[in-house]
């Protein structure tokens, strides 16, 4: 078990939390309400209320290098249950940007998958499974776990040899371009 | 004769396809028109708004857009991933700071006052459960059922506000109004592992297995769900799971349209039932034929 000193609180980073997410991180009193709901537990390094008290706390780091933000599934649970109506899926959402701008990825695989989707629906217009799987293997170097459904979903129907192109699959890109230039975009 | 604007979400082009057809074939059996929105393009699903808001609600707001040019300010979708991006999206254009940002990204900017709703809100709120009923032509008498919404269909309340939170019914309801009878599912609203299928499997067998386990503990021969995320990860990925938790499960996993459908006698092509990966015809080989009139 780690051990945190309150001492190192980084105070900017609470407010910075608390400013992007509207939610008042402070009212949290540890009920454990939303992780017992959690069903991702299991797999995080620290549990949703933990992470909710290490942003009290002021522990940046501890925050943004955690594991269980790029494993939150926002599944609602948290937040639906909080007797104190914090959003808290929506903190860790924006827990999650803050990691990703501060060039933290402790789940490599989740962000390579996220950056494919998106890479795919810039250029297609849509999302396009096919050319996503692709990407994903080459980015992330796997060979995923899926192989096996391929046939499956293809003598179905249901893996489309070509991406649907819409027409308006320029103004989609447009709409990623923007949003690479803006930099007022939180 | 209703009529609302459609979004058939990127899913419907591909995974789901039979849902997507169902969908259609049962709105128009149930006088619902359903117009499609002109050239939509993704919502940005799960990614986008994991990496940015302003960008998630731009990607959602595009086709917001497009419905307003329609002059509609009523959307649906069958896909709860699709819907909880255009109603965020919409609910978060509600502040004229965030909207600006938004719109900045846009080609046509949008007003967000459309509202977003999944056909299984239209149909529970739109359509008399007695009118579905008078047009039963084959009951699903003798199949148990269980209903699963997955995670976010109805979650968090003050954003979807539809059905509960907790204890949804709606499907519950109209299954049961098809004759068929409906198991104690308690899981309901549990999440079934969402989109880590790919990068992180070992947390949607873990999830689905648990679903396919209680569906199972209570004697469900089959599962109906209104999600092609959920349908795919329980369906799709059933031998997955079997190989991961040395299971033996073999429960279908039916989209609530394609048993509506069939109920309402639509023709078997539409409702796409050889596009399921775990053979349904057990379990709708449970369902007892209609006496034959002599
Ligand atoms: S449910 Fe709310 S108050 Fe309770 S621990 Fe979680 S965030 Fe804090
Ligand atoms: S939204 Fe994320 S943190 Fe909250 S209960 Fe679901 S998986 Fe856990």
């Amino acid at each position: 078990m780690q051990i945190f000193d309150l001492a190192t609180a980084d105070l900017e980073f609470v407010a910075e939390v608390e400013a992007r997410s509207h939610q008042k991180i402070r009212t949290c009193y540890q009920c454990g309400n939303c992780t017992a709901g959690c069903p991702y537990t299991f797999a995080y390094d620290y549990s949703v209320s933990q992470i909710m008290r290490l942003i009290q706390t002021g522990q940046k780091e501890a925050v943004l290098k955690s594991r269980s933000l790029w494993l939150c599934g926002s599944c609602q649970s948290c937040t639906t249950r909080c007797p104190n109506k914090i959003d808290v899926a929506l903190v860790m959402d924006v827990c999650r940007h803050m990691a990703r701008e501060a060039g933290y990825a402790t789940e490599r695989s989740v962000k390579i998958f996220a950056d494919s989707f998106l890479a795919s629906v810039e250029r297609h217009g849509r999302a396009y499974e096919l050319g996503l799987m692709a990407a994903y293997m080459t980015r992330s170097g796997r060979v995923f776990t899926d192989v096996d459904l391929a046939p499956q979903a293809l003598m179905r129907g249901k893996l489309p040899f070509k991406p649907h192109q819409i027409q308006g699959r320029e103004q989609v890109a447009r709409i990623f371009e923007r949003f690479r230039k803006g930099g007022d975009n939180v | 004769m209703f009529k609302i604007a459609y979004y058939p979400g990127c899913s419907g082009q591909g995974t789901s396809l039979e849902y997507d057809s169902s969908t259609r074939a049962v709105c128009k059996a149930l006088d619902v028109e359903l117009v499609d929105i002109p050239d939509w393009s993704c919502c940005g699903s799960t990614p986008a708004h994991t990496v940015n808001h302003v960008l998630s609600a731009a990607l959602s707001a595009r086709n917001l857009a497009q419905v307003e040019v329609m002059g509609m300010d009523k959307v649906t979708t069958p896909c709860p991933s699709c819907l909880t991006n255009l109603r965020t999206a919409a609910h978060k254009m509600e502040d004229p700071g965030f909207r600006t940002k938004a719109n900045a990204l846009l080609d046509v900017p949008c007003n967000g006052n459309v509202d977003a709703q999944s056909v299984l809100q239209v149909l529970t709120e739109h359509v008399d459960l007695e009118l579905i009923k008078s047009k039963v032509v084959k009951p699903l008498t003798g199949i148990k059922i269980a209903c699963y919404y997955g995670c976010i269909m109805n979650r968090p309340p003050e954003l979807m506000r539809f059905d509960h939170h907790e204890n949804p019914m709606a499907m519950d309801n109209l299954m049961t109004a098809l004759g068929a009878e409906v198991v104690p599912f308690a899981l309901k609203v549990e999440c079934c592992g969402a989109s880590y299928g790919i990068p992180r499997n070992d947390i949607v067998t873990r999830l689905s297995g648990k679903l396919l386990d209680a569906g199972r503990d209570v004697g469900a021969d089959a599962f109906v769900t209104a999600c092609p995320l959920c349908q795919m990860n329980l369906d799709l990925r059933q031998g997955q799971i079997n190989h991961a938790l040395h299971e033996k499960f073999k429960i279908p996993v039916f989209y609530y349209t394609q048993l509506l459908g069939y109920a309402l006698g639509l023709d078997r092509a539409v409702l796409g039932f050889e596009k399921l990966c775990v053979d349904p015809r057990l379990a709708l080989g449970k369902i007892k034929q209609p006496a034959q009139a002599r």
